[in-house]
């Protein structure tokens, strides 16, 4: 049924398998490397570390982004920290655990010799932050700080108080601006790829829309990077960016590039709750906040009183509870769901969907200066959106989508199914199998860009036979057309609904149906609600203005209308995986509320081919895991 | 808590403008039965819906992360940069802090060096090619040293990271009332010379960034603070204060170069 999907996962033992490789790998002599050109999609910590390194190697580089500077990438808004197995608190960490917490914490849906590689990578991660004028926060010695995450019982997260996405970011963006300094790297902003082309069988180019002007470009290179952020806005409100989208995954799977395990989504523990009908995104409360505060949901159930009438004895602090050895550290999808349950038995703080987040007892221990110095900037954040302040009262907080662990699939050297085409960062699917660990993506995203792609592109440019091309192409051609015709059909509709009100209904059947909860009869019933939806957005959409020059309702067209299709795969993938396994929680598939897994019939990746059109269902395929080191067994936090 | 409390109604004057080479002009909307827990801009997204209902081309402001990290977002609301909240950015405010029947005045940044591209958008890549010309420590993928290998106090950690916290939004050269960036440039030269990683460029670095900013057309430093009290971030004065110092020796250091010399 399925062709073979070669993940190249190199020979010899976990620990050996990426210095051997890293051996094998063939070389580019530094000559030759200014006749090789790469495009690189996306600018954020993923894509401008591999812009930046690529540029340093001698490589021609295009980077690309939606946003008007680099340093406007979602990876700006990461708070908590990033994991390195540096062990500088000596408290047992090592490689080998943080390949072992992360295999574990995914719930065994990730490859381990990619895990390993990341594990390995992480330590140099730090090195070179710092060295590039990372800010990290430090001790009274002048050494780096660390503080926990959730998954994990060493310290080994590294931070910059609440702003550390922003630090590394404008660690990569400096380090990439340096490259466009010396000419290595051409910068393009504002510019959206929405194509990618495909000559003989290999990726060559993107097409793209200049967002000031309108104009359709056309771009050629000798391999193209996709590293452009992650999916969770499919759920209209989630704690993702406005532009966030996966336009330019989308259209590379159009074009051959399968689509792994899309319904491996994660719902964040600690969001601030919805407010109301005009919410238009949703604010993270960093996972750093569970080292210190507690979470907890009235023990009678309909209580509505305020936190502070509640005395402690009607107090439940379930994750303590229910997870003494992990307590509040408990993994996202855990912490999820155990306060999804609580609402569900009408344990909801003030009667509503949110539970209890408190610093009551870490402020008697520790003070308030100190509480204020390691999460001050958010406590802020949180008083600026509520209204509430949380010194006083604890904040209230409730799941809400995140991060996505699917996406394209990449072999070991983060090539996807269409050669010299690679991905980067949260757009692909590799490291963090069912579920991902706080603390990980930022780590994840520089691990691709900085020492990943250097070494994987330059053994593709060694072992393959590039023909010259040029945008005169045919490929270029008519892919530039079929751009710019789908652009003109979104404008022609004239029809009555806003493509923001498509966006929010189908953020609506997701978030219901494919969200922190799955079933059979809610996904079908998705499916079919979701092909209408597609249907009636391409008759009856209204999208104002013009083509040339700005127009943001256009841009959002083309975005939320590959949502849509996404959405429908999402489902279906979630359907066909008959079993809980990390953020992917089949409500048949349980055991007191926690996730039963199958191994027996999906210790697999999902990848799905595009068969061509919206209305042809994809193909599913296979690739096994094995576990050689992390043996499988059921994940338990108790 | 979210339900029942009192909606407000508000009236808007919003610059318009089609494109960096049409004239604009103030158009007025109501913003009706708004929310006190919405934000600025979900009020402004409600607007926009009902343009578009009416064919009308929505109000284009910039705006990404709403939540006051990004820097896309920051417009002035009534004169003032990002609004009349302190150390808030426009997508942060909330339309608690506004009261029934108020009336808002809404225009873009207005600097030379950042036009205007339509409506509440401005061109704000002279920031950009202000870093590129050295707000940067060069150090290549894989030369670095283990992280802890050089301490670093504490207080100069700290010290850097609130410089480094900078959002580039925007906001101080829309206060200045000689459209100066100097805030924002010194403050990427304060973050890199506390930090010991960089100190071998330092004083090419204030040379080159300073000289980058008035090329871009950004008017002088007149030290009156109205930057830092409309910066979001609340990135301090004292980043000035040190910016010249560094220029001053970065100067002084160059002139020696150039004729001292025959040393060796
Ligand atoms: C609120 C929040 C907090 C988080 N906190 C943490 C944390 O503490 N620790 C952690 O490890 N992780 C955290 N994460 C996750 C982590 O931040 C992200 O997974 C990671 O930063 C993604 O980086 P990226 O480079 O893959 O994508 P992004 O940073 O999203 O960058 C995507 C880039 O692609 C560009 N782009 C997108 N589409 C196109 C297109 N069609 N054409 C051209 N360009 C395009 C964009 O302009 C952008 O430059 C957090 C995430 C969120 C949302
Ligand atoms: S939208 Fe990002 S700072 Fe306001």
């Amino acid at each position: 049924m399925s062709v073979k999907l070669d993940s190249k996962i190199p020979g010899g033992s976990i620990d050996e398998k990426w210095t051997k490789h890293k051996f094998n790998m063939k070389l580019v002599n530094p000559a030759n490397k200014r006749k090789h050109s790469v495009i690189v999609i996306g600018t954020g910590l993923a894509g401008a570390s591999a812009a930046a390194s690529l540029g340093e190697l001698g490589y021609k580089v295009k980077a690309f982004c939606v946003h008007e500077s680099p340093r406007r990438a979602h990876s700006v808004a990461a708070q908590g920290g990033i994991n390195a197995a540096k062990n500088y608190q000596n408290d047992g960490d090592s490689v080998y655990r943080l390949f072992y917490d992360t295999v574990k914490g995914g719930d065994f849906r990730a490859r381990e010799a990619n895990v390993h590689r990341l594990a390995e990578v992480s330590v140099n991660i730090i090195d070179q932050a710092v060295a590039s004028g990372v800010p990290l926060a430090r001790e009274y010695g002048g050494l780096l700080s660390n503080r926990s995450f959730g998954g994990s019982q060493v310290s080994r997260t590294f931070y910059a108080r609440g702003q550390t996405g922003q630090q590394l970011l404008l660690g990569a963006y400096s380090s990439m601006m340096r490259q466009v300094d010396l000419g290595t790297v051409e910068l393009y902003t504002r510019r959206e790829m929405l194509d990618l082309v495909v000559v003989d069988g290999k990726a060559r180019g993107v097409i793209i829309r200049n967002l000031l002007t309108g104009e359709i470009e056309s771009h050629e290179a000798d391999a193209v990077i996709v590293a452009s952020g992650g999916y969770s806005n499919v759920f209209y409100l989630s704690t993702n960016a406005m532009a966030c989208a996966v336009t330019a995954a989308w259209k590379a799977h159009k074009k051959g590039a399968y689509f792994a395990n899309p319904c491996y989504t994660q719902i964040h523990p600690t969001c601030i709750p919805v407010h109301g009908e005009n919410q238009s995104k949703l604010t993270l409360m960093s996972e750093s906040l569970r080292n210190d505060g507690r979470v907890w949901a009235p023990a009678k159930q309909g209580d509505k009183r305020t936190a502070n009438e509640i005395p402690d004895a009607e107090r439940d602090y379930y994750l303590e509870r229910v997870y003494p050895s992990f307590g509040n550290l408990a993994p996202r999808d855990v912490a999820s769901r155990q306060a999804k349950y609580r609402v569900d038995e009408g344990h909801g703080a003030l009667g509503e969907k949110a539970v209890f987040l408190d610093f009551r007892d870490s402020i008697k221990r520790l003070g308030e200066d100190k509480v204020a110095e390691r999460y001050g900037n958010l406590f802020q954040m949180y008083e600026k959106i509520t209204g509430e302040n949380p010194y006083k009262q604890p904040m209230r907080i409730f799941p809400a989508p995140h991060y996505t662990m699917g996406g394209l699939w990449v072999d070991y050297n983060l090539e996807s199914t269409i050669p010299g085409l690679f991905v980067a960062g949260e757009a692909n699917f590799s490291d963090h199998g069912a579920n991902r660990l706080g603390a990980s993506a930022l780590m994840q995203g520089l691990a691709d860009g900085y020492f990943v792609l250097p070494y994987t592109i330059s053994n593709y440019f060694a072992n393959t036979k590039l023909e010259k091309i040029t945008t005169t192409n045919d490929a270029f051609k008519h892919a530039a057309n079929e751009t710019q015709n789908d652009l003109n059909k979104f404008l022609s509709v004239k029809g009555s609904r806003t493509v923001e009100s498509f966006h929010k209904e189908l953020g609506h059947i997701m978030w219901e149906k494919c969200g922190m909860a799955r079933d059979k009869a809610g996904l079908t019933e998705a499916i079919s609600k979701i092909q209408n939806l597609r249907k009636e957005f391409h008759s009856n959409v209204n999208v104002p203005g013009e083509g040339k020059g700005i127009n943001n309702e256009l841009e959002k067209a083309g975005r939320v209308a590959d949502f849509i299709e996404l959405g429908e795969l999402m489902c279906r993938d979630a359907l066909v995986r008959e079993e809980s396994c990390g953020g992917h929680f089949r409500s048949e598939h349980q055991v007191d509320g926690e996730a039963k897994r199958d191994d027996e019939k999906f210790c697999h990746v999902a990848a799905w081919e595009w068969n061509g059109s919206a209305d042809k269902t994809q193909t599913r395929h296979q690739e096994e895991l094995t576990f050689e080191n992390v043996h499988l067994a059921t994940r338990s936090y108790k | 808590m979210a339900s029942a409390k009192a909606t407000i109604n508000l009236k808007l004057k919003v610059w318009r403008q089609k494109d960096n080479k049409s004239q604009g002009g103030f158009k007025e909307y109501d913003a009706k039965n708004v929310s006190p827990d919405a934000s600025f801009l979900e009020m402004l997204d409600a607007v926009n819906e009902e343009l578009i209902k009416k064919g009308e081309e929505p109000i284009l402001f910039d705006h990404d992360c709403r939540e006051g990290i990004c820097g896309s977002c920051g417009f002035m609301i009534n004169g003032n940069a990002h609004g009349p909240q302190k150390s808030t950015t426009v997508c942060q405010l909330h339309m608690r802090v506004f009261k029934d029947g108020e009336t808002l005045v809404l225009e873009p940044w207005r600097a030379s060096a950042f036009p205007i591209l339509k409506d509440l958008v401005v061109d704000r890549s002279a920031f950009d090619r202000i870093i590129k010309s050295g707000g940067y420590i060069s150090v290549n993928t894989g030369n670095a040293q283990d992280a802890n290998n050089i301490p670093i106090p504490k207080p100069d950690a700290d010290e850097a990271f609130m410089s480094a916290t900078c959002i580039g939004c925007g906001a101080c050269v829309a206060s200045c009332k000689n459209a100066s960036a100097a805030l924002f440039t010194s403050a990427k030269i304060q973050h890199m010379a506390l930090l010991p990683q960089g100190q071998v460029e330092r004083a090419q670095r204030a040379l080159d960034m300073t000289a980058q900013m008035d090329a871009e057309g950004f008017g002088a430093c007149s030290t009156t603070g109205a930057c830092s009290a409309a910066c979001p971030k609340d990135i301090s004065l004292i980043n000035i204060a040190t910016m010249n110092r560094e220029l001053l020796k970065a100067t002084i250091t160059k002139k020696e170069e150039h004729t001292g010399g025959g040393d060796g």
